[in-house]
This record gives structure tokens, sequence and C-alpha cells, in this order.
């Protein structure tokens, strides 16, 4: 994974649209979070291979990342995105990781499932 | 021909910090290890420092590591059981029990490990230990193996008594060590071991017991 390139995200959200795609959804503070520190609140979600469609997205933000995506009835929407996998050319795959390198946030399109 | 140990365990890595110092103890002294792993620990939040995984190569890379660190131990048999990462507690519980079952009849152990249930923190833990438990439970008493679980809950000696089993592994410590280090993705060596390198005898006293409650069946 590498640091998001803002311009490199927005042309793979643009080459995306408009099409089905399969979304890898994800945010998470971690399973161990309450027994490490009693203060912390665990919570968690994915969503893995539902099928969406969106008619615009784009990237904001200097870093950590937002992206939102327009879809015909609603959005998808994900905020701390600091990483990407520029090699690959088919999906977009996102991921926000935190001081510790651990992943918190993650936002992955595909025509494929994963 | 030595005895047969089976472990159940949910994710790669689970064996590595409580249970790799006694399982190369046993497979020294002749035992038979086949190890369930029952998920890639495909949900794992740590992927290097910086960052060499992600979502989509992490299972790949996760059984790499797990295959490694059991290598390091000497385990004979990894099974992958190819459940997915964070999801136990919702399987279907006839077919995990199920599968648990055939491990169980195949494999004939004297002794398994796994988690405890309801004092191992995390979901797949505890659902891990349940199933292991209750399908124990189902056998004939006489035939039941003994069951060594490992727990580390805030309140698991408060509920459950000090541990009884504890292994002295300091004799193993260079398969243990090597079995945590085979999960680069998972643990880092700073996290693990500080800025400084430890002294041997430090290592000692941080790795060199491992402690099990022996799971009683009602």
């Amino acid at each position: 994974m590498e640091l998001i390139n803002p311009a490199e995200v927005q042309r793979m959200i643009d080459t995306l649209k408009n099409q089905d795609l399969y979304i890898h959804l994800e945010m998470t503070t971690g399973a161990y979070a309450a027994h490490y520190d009693s203060s912390k609140h665990p919570a968690a979600n994915f969503i893995t291979n539902a099928l969406i469609r969106y008619e615009h997205g784009s990237i904001s933000g200097n870093g950590p990342y937002r992206v939102g995506l327009k879809m015909s009835h609603g959005w998808v929407y994900t905020e701390g995105l600091t990483h990407f996998e520029q090699s690959d050319t088919e999906r977009l795959i996102m991921a926000g990781h935190d001081s510790q390198g651990k992943l918190v946030v993650a936002l992955q399109l595909s025509r494929e499932p994963f | 021909m030595g005895q047969n140990i089976l472990v159940i365990l949910p994710h790669p890595d689970d064996e590595a910090f409580g249970l790799s110092g006694t399982l190369a103890k046993y497979i020294v002294e002749g035992a038979h290890v086949t190890y369930a792993c029952l998920t890639l620990g495909e949900m794992g939040r740590n992927m290097g420092i910086p960052p060499f995984a992600n979502r989509i190569t992490l299972p790949s890379i996760r059984k790499a590591e797990l295959e490694e660190s059991c290598k390091a131990i000497g385990i004979q048999d990894l099974r992958l059981m190819g459940f997915h990462d964070k999801t136990i507690e919702f399987e279907d519980q006839d077919k995990l029990d199920g599968v648990i079952a055939s491990l169980l009849e195949e494999i004939k152990p004297s002794l398994v490990f796994t988690f405890y249930p309801g004092y191992s923190v995390h979901p797949d833990h505890d659902a891990t230990g349940a199933a292991v438990t209750r399908t124990i439970q189902r056998m004939p008493a006489e035939e039941r193996p003994a069951v060594h679980c490992l727990a580390f809950s805030k309140n698991c000696e408060e509920e459950l008594g000090k541990p009884d089993v504890i292994h002295d592994v300091s004799m193993f410590i260079v398969q243990k060590m090597n079995s945590i280090q085979a999960h680069r993705s998972q643990f880092q060596a700073a996290e693990l071991l500080g800025k400084k390198q430890l002294k041997t005898k430090e290592i000692e006293q941080r790795f060199g017991t491992e402690r099990f409650w022996t799971y009683t069946f009602a």
C-alpha cells in the first residue's frame, strides 16, 4: 500500500462510475479496544460484496482523505483514508491506517467479487 | 508413538504467544500435533509497518506466516478450516460442531488445546472454545480428551481461579520466538520487544512460562 495520491484515486473513481460494482466497506476500532482501555467502546462493521452503482464520486481533503460516491438513491461516504494500492489498475483499494499502522477504515470497489 | 494433540484456534497467530512453547515441548517428547486453524484472520487490522499487506492480500500473507510459525514449532499437521474471520459466533452451530466432531473422530487426541469460552476476549476465541467444549461434552465421558484452555480476560483468574497447568518452556524459547516473529504482519518487532534488544534473562521471564486452565465438563 502507498500513501494516497488523490489525482490517481480520482481517475479511478471516474473510471468505475455508472457500472455495477462490488463494494467492501469497513470500519473498526479493533476487537481488543475495550480490553486494553476500558474507556474505549469497541465498534466495527463491514459489508462485503454488496452490489452498488454510483453516477458521481470524488475524493477530498488534504489527507487523511474523504471519499463520497453519489448513487441514484443514496450515498457511500468514508473518512480517514490514508493508503491505496497503486499497482491495482482494475480495482480501487483504499484504507485508513492509524499512527500504529492498524487499519481503521477501508473502502474497496471492484467489478468482480472480492 | 507419542500422544495425538489437537489444537483448535480461530486465527493464525493465536498459537504464538500462549501455546507455541508448550507445543514445541510436547513435539520434542514425541507428540503428533494437528492444528486446526478456523480462519485466515483476514479481518486483522495489522498490515505491517509500513503496510505491506492490504485487505486483498492479507489472507494469503497470513497463511504463509502461519505455515512458517508451524514449521518453527515443529507442528506436523496444519489444517485450514476455511471459516471467515469475525464470523465464528454467527456460523451455523451444527456445521461448526460437525467439523470439530469429525476432527476429533479422525485424530482421536488425548489432549485438546483451545480458548476458554467466555474468558478469551475476542468473540471468535470465545465462540471457538464454546464449540470445542460443546462438541466434546457430547462424547461419552470415558472417551473425552483432556481440554487445556487459554484465557486472558481481565476477570479470568478471579472467576476461574489460578491456571492449573503450568509449563516451563524456557528450553523452547527459540521455537517460540521464531513462531511469534513468523507473524510479521501482525507483530512488529518494536511492539514485541520494545526499542532495545531484550536480554536473554528478560526474554525468559516474559515468555518462559505458559499457563492453561483444564476445562471441567458438567
